[in-house]
């Protein structure tokens, strides 16, 4: 292993870049702020790969490992380091923030250098969550994560993006809040800030449960669950494309990460004793707003709800407590990231030319966009689950676990496949085929180099992983053992 | 000591050396300014950063270099070494030198030098006040500060707040041709004499269930339960009442708003940073040091103060569309925070968490005035001659004026709000810390629902600067030594943040050193 410390280039590399960004580019010359940008992003991404060439497969153990001591006072520990989970989401991260990019290029025109540079660090403030083995180091960076998005909602967002911002911030605040004061709790319980302390740690069951229901408040929120994911679909309408990316593809991922790490090897008898609320609440997240996609007229709206309905499967996967469910809710995540990643690309794409979102505004674009046509159809594919692509792996995976687990459970999930095809492809077919709907649809010009290059990119993730799922699941196996036998464990005494 | 000594012993001036230096200082002023015919008051001004120097290299080296090596034992990471407690007294027990008192009088120079560099342009735009009495009337109300901080005796205590106050009160009215600031003194001054009041009767009722003024004598009698425990309650009551009127707590805290909106910008910023250091230091001179036995009856009186600061601060500030009126009552609201910490020190009777839920405590108010100096400091920046920025629309559309300053603002509100990696957050943390060790989950549940309150117009004043357009186009100018200081204050806003450890053990440290009862 190299003696590099990989995790903390993985943190900081984005963040000192954007602050080069943020130092050198000037309002005058963006071109500079961009290209800097792009190489910062690059730089970040680079950094990671050893991360993957490096993991030993073998061990479920943290790897990488780093740890300095912060703050003594509190016994706050700089700590970080990843196993077969985390380190997925550290590499999905470093190459989106990539594709964010790139995505903002030509389209963002007003304060460059400060729309890249909130994208960056935010992208190290996300690999930080994922990297923390510190309670307090994890909280500051899942709460620093909130200002650049706040930012980039509210300065490069659509006409009611000061609403959307406000909420996203004031509702993911309060979850969080409720998450320091049970991390406090837990320090003071057992005097160290260690998240693997704390998963070891005996906790009475009345204790748990309320542990469990703060961890709930926070991660509940960000995941987002039925009833409280109200926010989603008015921050992905009005963030800007970059945003939207980033905020489905690693933002909602926080909130199941946290499930993994926090909930169900902490409190794992409280996680059995509301499994059949989390279950409850995920099968209503997959049916009744899948029913609420396919009402949609706006398309980022749609695929807001649709990435609810796909993180409902997530912790579905989760709490029905098998290897084969929290593998495939894993492997839902990150082929979640790659896809509605894809799908808000597409949008943006199209909201580039014609400056609507709503579907009644297309039809025929096949006609006009051909290569663009054939991408979107792949993602909308994916995000449908079908065969080959990312998306159908996860949830063929919690599907085969929830008929296991129980016959209705099973069926109420498989519903998705029904849905999922139904309002995307629903969506797909108003938009893009037919005849050409009106002029500016007829005054559609093709993909450019650049949107190829990005398409390409993500089409590269969504076939990869559905055509090779193993790359990804054997990272995460020994790991996935390990949190199943924590849950499995008592913490009772 | 007995009444024998005491005639014979000649006073130690040493302890209060840095205290005397100023007050000559501030006499030298004004009768250099009687001469002087400098319209920018260049003397003057000079004169009072030369007297906070030289006040900080004598507190610094006084008391055998205490402060000093604590600096040192702290960088090193090392705070444990060589802790004595070393406390001298002087002129008769009425005065006392430790580290506690030597770290705050420090932080009350660096305070008070930062709001003089700031207010310089501003000053200077405005006639009335660019004065030399404005220079003086500082120096003074920081020799009030030193006193208070360095008190041992309740008339010492008495007279610091008085000291502070009556400069205070004239540096409100100085912009005299001013309807609003010549009210807000007339308010201030008021509430303020009505507030010395409680305070003096408080502490007669002490003498006459102790008969003692001395605080630590107080503190042995009431150990030995050699008072009357009722009238020392009462006393507590009216003692807890004005120092609440002076930290500007609900529901003392009427004046808050209004002098901090009348009175002139400049003024506000003196107000709404050192004097709150001094205050905390009478909280823990006269509460902890004096009246650590009847802690069950002044904790339960804080959490009150706190929980109806923390509400009305939050909710209040929300309606606020002037930008003074809004840190008023942020004020307050974190006025109410800090003090959560201070009532979670004794608990069932044991003070086993009194050094963690004081230094959370100390640590929330050098941080809020470190935010408070840099928000102030932003409106005195954007404040020109005949234009004062005290609206929140002032601030509209800065982010495409000013991106730096913009940034500094929100640095400061952030940290304000509670969020990392800025200080604030570590402050917020440190207190809920001790909340919940004291075993009061709820009222931290209470105080992070308010927080959330809070974050809603920290939130809007960053929206105003990011999201708005501009409301005017003209550039921002300021003189380089201010410019430098903010940015340097946002710097540390943000460093202090990402490395929190060394003020805390330096908080936690002075504390430890300095406590006795």
């Amino acid at each position: 292993m190299s003696g590099l410390p990989l995790l903390s280039l993985a943190v900081w590399t984005p963040i000192f870049s954007g602050l080069i960004v943020l130092f050198f580019g000037a309002d005058r010359n963006s071109p500079l702020a961009r290209k800097l940008a792009l190489f910062g992003a690059l730089a970040g991404l680079f950094g990671t790969l050893p991360l993957y060439a490096g993991f030993d497969t073998a061990t479920p153990a943290m790897q990488f490992v780093e740890r300095l001591p912060w703050i003594r006072r509190f016994d706050v520990d700089y700590h970080l380091g990843v196993d077969g989970i985390s380190m997925l989401f550290i590499i999905l991260n470093s190459f989106i923030t990539v594709i964010v990019v790139l995505a903002g290029w030509k389209v963002i025109e007003s304060k460059v250098a400060q729309y890249n540079a909130a994208f960056l660090i935010m992208s190290g403030l996300l690999n930080g969550i994922f990297a923390a083995l510190d309670g307090m180091l994890f909280y500051i960076f899942f709460e620093a994560s909130l200002i650049p998005l706040y930012l980039i909602i509210g300065v490069w967002g659509g006409p009611r993006r000061v609403y959307a911002a406000f909420k996203f911030f004031l509702f993911t605040l309060m979850g969080s809040l409720l998450l320091l004061v049970s991390l406090i709790y837990l320090y003071l319980d057992s005097g160290s800030f260690a998240i693997l302390d704390w998963q070891r740690m005996p906790i009475p069951l009345e204790t748990q449960k309320w542990i469990f229901l703060a961890f709930l408040a926070a991660f509940a929120v960000k995941v987002p669950m039925w009833p409280v994911h109200t926010w989603l679909p008015d921050a992905h309408v009005e963030a800007p494309t970059g945003g939207s990316i980033v905020l489905a593809a690693i933002a909602l991922k926080l909130g199941a990460y946290g499930f993994v790490r926090f909930s169900l090897p902490i409190a794992p008898d409280a996680s059995h004793a509301f499994s059949g609320l989390i279950l409850a609440l995920s099968l209503i997240a997959v049916i009744y707003i899948g029913f609420v996609a396919l009402a949609q007229e706006d398309m980022k709206k749609l695929v807001a709800y649709s990435s609810i309905a796909h993180m409902g499967f997530v912790t579905l996967g989760f709490f029905l407590f098998s290897a084969l469910s929290v593998e495939g809710a894993l492997v839902q995540m990150i082929s979640h990231g790659f896809v509605a990643g894809a799908m808000f690309y597409c949008i943006g794409v199209m909201y580039d030319r014609v400056h609507s979102r709503q579907i009644a505004d297309y039809g025929g674009v096949v006609n006009t966009m051909p290569k663009f046509a054939a991408f979107f159809m792949l993602f909308a594919m994916a995000n449908a689950g079908l065969p080959a692509t990312s998306g159908f792996v996860g949830e063929f995976m919690v599907i085969l676990s929830s008929v296991k687990f129980n016959l209705w459970v099973g069926f109420a999930a498989a519903s998705t496949m029904i849905l999922g095809a139904a309002y995307t492809l629903w969506m797909y077919k108003r938009v893009v085929f037919g005849a050409v709907g009106n002029h500016h649809v007829a005054g559609l010009s093709d993909v450019t180099g650049r949107e190829f290059l990005v398409l390409a990119l993500l089409a590269a993730g969504v076939l990869g992983m559905g055509l090779y799922p193993q790359a990804f699941t054997e990272i995460m196996h020994s790991s996935v053992d390990e949190l199943l036998r924590h849950v499995s464990v008592s913490k009772i005494q | 000591m007995t009444l024998a000594e005491m005639q014979f012993s000649v006073p130690d001036l040493g302890i209060a050396s840095a205290e005397i230096f100023v007050l000559a200082m501030a006499c030298l002023i004004l009768i250099v300014d009687a001469f002087a015919r400098d319209k920018r008051r260049t003397a003057a001004y000079a004169l009072t950063q030369l007297a906070l120097a030289g006040a900080a290299i004598l507190t610094l080296a006084g008391n055998s270099g205490q402060l000093f090596h604590a600096f040192g034992q702290v960088l090193a990471d090392d705070p444990a070494s060589g802790s004595v407690k070393q406390i001298s007294y002087t002129f008769g027990e009425m005065y006392v030198g430790d580290l506690m008192g030597s770290l705050l009088k420090f932080l009350v120079y660096v305070s008070v030098a930062v709001t003089l560099s700031y207010s310089r342009a501003y000053v200077q735009g405005r006639p009335d006040m660019a004065r030399g009495e404005f220079y003086a009337l500082g120096l003074f109300a920081t020799l009030g500060m030193m006193v208070m901080i360095s008190a041992s005796h309740f008339l010492t205590v008495y007279i610091g707040i008085e000291l502070l106050s009556l400069s205070l009160y004239a540096m409100v009215a100085m912009n005299r041709d001013s309807v609003a600031a010549t009210e807000a003194a007339m308010k201030y001054f008021v509430l303020g004499a009505l507030a010395s009041g409680l305070l003096l009767y408080g502490m007669s009722m002490l003498y006459g269930a102790a008969g003692t003024l001395e605080i630590q004598a107080l503190s042995q009698r009431l150990f030995a339960d050699e008072a009357n425990g009722i009238i020392v309650s009462f006393g507590l009551v009216f003692l807890v009442a004005g120092i609440a009127f002076k930290l500007g707590v609900a529901p003392f805290h009427m004046w808050i708003p209004d002098v901090y909106h009348g009175a002139p910008t400049a003024v506000a910023l003196f107000i709404a940073s050192a004097p709150k250091l001094a205050a905390f230091a009478v909280v823990i001179r006269v509460l902890v040091n004096g009246l650590i036995v009847a802690s069950p009856d002044w904790q339960t009186m804080l959490i009150i103060l706190s929980v109806l600061s923390m509400a009305i601060g939050n909710f209040a500030a929300i309606a606020q569309t002037s930008i003074k009126r809004m840190l008023a009552y942020s004020a307050i609201s974190h006025m109410g925070f800090m003090l959560l910490g201070m009532s979670a020190g004794v608990v069932a009777g044991n003070p086993r968490l009194i050094f963690s839920a004081y230094g959370s405590s100390m640590f929330y108010v050098v941080t809020y005035v470190l935010a408070s100096l840099g928000a102030f400091g932003t409106i005195l920046m954007l404040s020109r001659a005949g234009f004062e920025a005290d609206e929140i629309s002032d601030f509209a559309g800065l982010n495409k004026r000013n991106a730096w300053y913009a940034a500094i603002m929100m640095m400061m509100m952030f940290s304000m709000a509670g969020i990392p990696f800025f200080v604030g957050f570590f402050a917020k943390f440190s207190v809920l810390q001790a909340t919940v060790a004291a075993g009061r989950l709820w009222l931290a549940l209470a105080a992070i629902f308010f927080s959330l309150v809070g974050a809603y117009y920290y939130l809007r004043v960053v929206k105003v600067m990011y999201f708005d357009p501009p409301a005017s186009a003209e550039p921002i100018e300021a003189a380089t030594d201010a410019k430098l200081l903010l940015s340097a204050n946002g710097l540390a806003i943000a460093l202090i943040g990402i490395f929190p450890n060394a003020l805390m053990m330096l908080c936690a440290k002075s504390l430890v050193d300095s406590i006795v009862f």
